[in-house]
């Protein structure tokens, strides 16, 4: 295989199958936590295929263990999921889905998916890289959350493996390419840490973090003064 | 139980057409410089955001957990050496678990 093949083909396939193993095991966490929350095995698994992004299900389940309205959880669950929305249309310059295929590829559009697409030198590798992302986290996410929910009670707590860890590690390491690449970068990323955790003690779970998207808003206006 | 199925399938409703609805939005919208830059920073503000909240807080407290810190530590430590992904997260992941393992955090 030339070289220039293994750069930009093999590379987004290896690191998209990689972080989907890595990050869709956690779906444990979540099948367990959503059964010890009161949700059926199927509720879990619904969620999980049809929902299919993490964050926003765990907050769904959060507040629901909490004995919190089933309204605002959906609420908080939907608002977290809007950063979905801003990556669909940066993800749609370089996937350019068309047909009855976007409707599809709107499934995977997430977090970790987003991040292994944009990590790419040109848009055929983002293509295969957010294929191979999708694919085997779609699958992994969606298995281990069957396990999890059927193996609530059974399992030892997902800390003790360090999974807690997982999430947020995959976060930082793919965001770390960008912070190489300019001060604006940096300082978004630290606008929007201080923005999330600032308010934490005072909005509802899950909303700080949408609200960390007024960095970008800042780092954008401020590049084009 | 209706009403955890109502909610479920809502959630799972409002998602998905959040993700479509970025994708169906036309192109033009990213021919502003602005706002492409916008799209461009976004994911890094979140992600970062996402970090933080994920690794310091609890519900709606700051939380800094030991192990959980030293787990993003090593992260660091690892991608400052230029480790692979997976050696990222599995160096990160193992840290916090040896930690619980002796009794920290």
């Amino acid at each position: 295989m030339p070289a220039n093949m293994t750069g930009t083909v093999a590379r987004p396939v290896r690191d998209g199958v990689g972080l989907g193993l890595a990050v869709g095991v956690s779906g444990v966490a979540f099948g367990a936590a959503a059964v010890s929350a009161g949700l059926s095995t199927w509720q879990a698994c619904a969620l999980s295929l049809f929902a299919f992004t993490g964050a926003s299900q765990f907050a769904l389940v959060g507040v629901i263990a909490t004995g919190g309205s089933l309204l605002a959880g959906s609420a908080g669950a939907i608002l977290l999921g809007s950063r979905n929305t801003l990556y669909g249309l940066r993800l749609a310059d370089v996937l350019h889905p068309s047909g009855p295929g976007r409707l599809l590829v709107a499934l995977g559009v997430i977090d970790e998916t987003t991040a292994i697409a944009l990590a790419q030198p040109d848009p055929p590798a983002a293509r295969k890289g957010f294929a191979a992302t999708f694919a085997v986290l779609y699958m992994t996410w969606n298995l281990s959350t069957l396990a999890g929910a059927v193996g609530a009670g059974k399992i030892g707590s997902p800390q003790a493996f360090g999974l807690d860890v997982v999430g947020p590690a995959a976060f930082l390491a793919l965001i770390w390419p960008r912070l190489k690449a300019g001060r604006t970068e940096r300082t978004v990323a630290l606008g929007g840490v201080a923005v999330a955790l600032g308010l934490t003690p005072l909005l509802p779970v899950g909303v700080p973090v949408i609200l960390a998207a007024t960095a970008a808003v800042a780092g954008a206006l401020w590049e084009s003064r | 139980m209706t009403g955890v199925w109502i909610a479920v399938l809502v959630t799972a409703g409002g998602c998905y057409a959040l993700k479509l609805a970025g994708l169906t939005v036309p192109q033009r919208v990213l021919a502003n410089q602005r706002v492409r830059r916008f799209a461009e920073l976004v994911p890094v503000a979140l992600l970062a955001a996402l970090a933080a909240v994920q690794s310091m807080t609890s519900g709606q407290s700051i939380d800094l957990d030991p192990a959980r810190l030293a787990g993003m530590a090593a992260a660091v430590v690892a991608l400052l050496l230029r480790a692979p992904f997976l050696v990222v997260i599995i160096a990160a992941a193992a840290t916090a678990a040896a930690l619980r393992a002796f009794g920290v955090g």
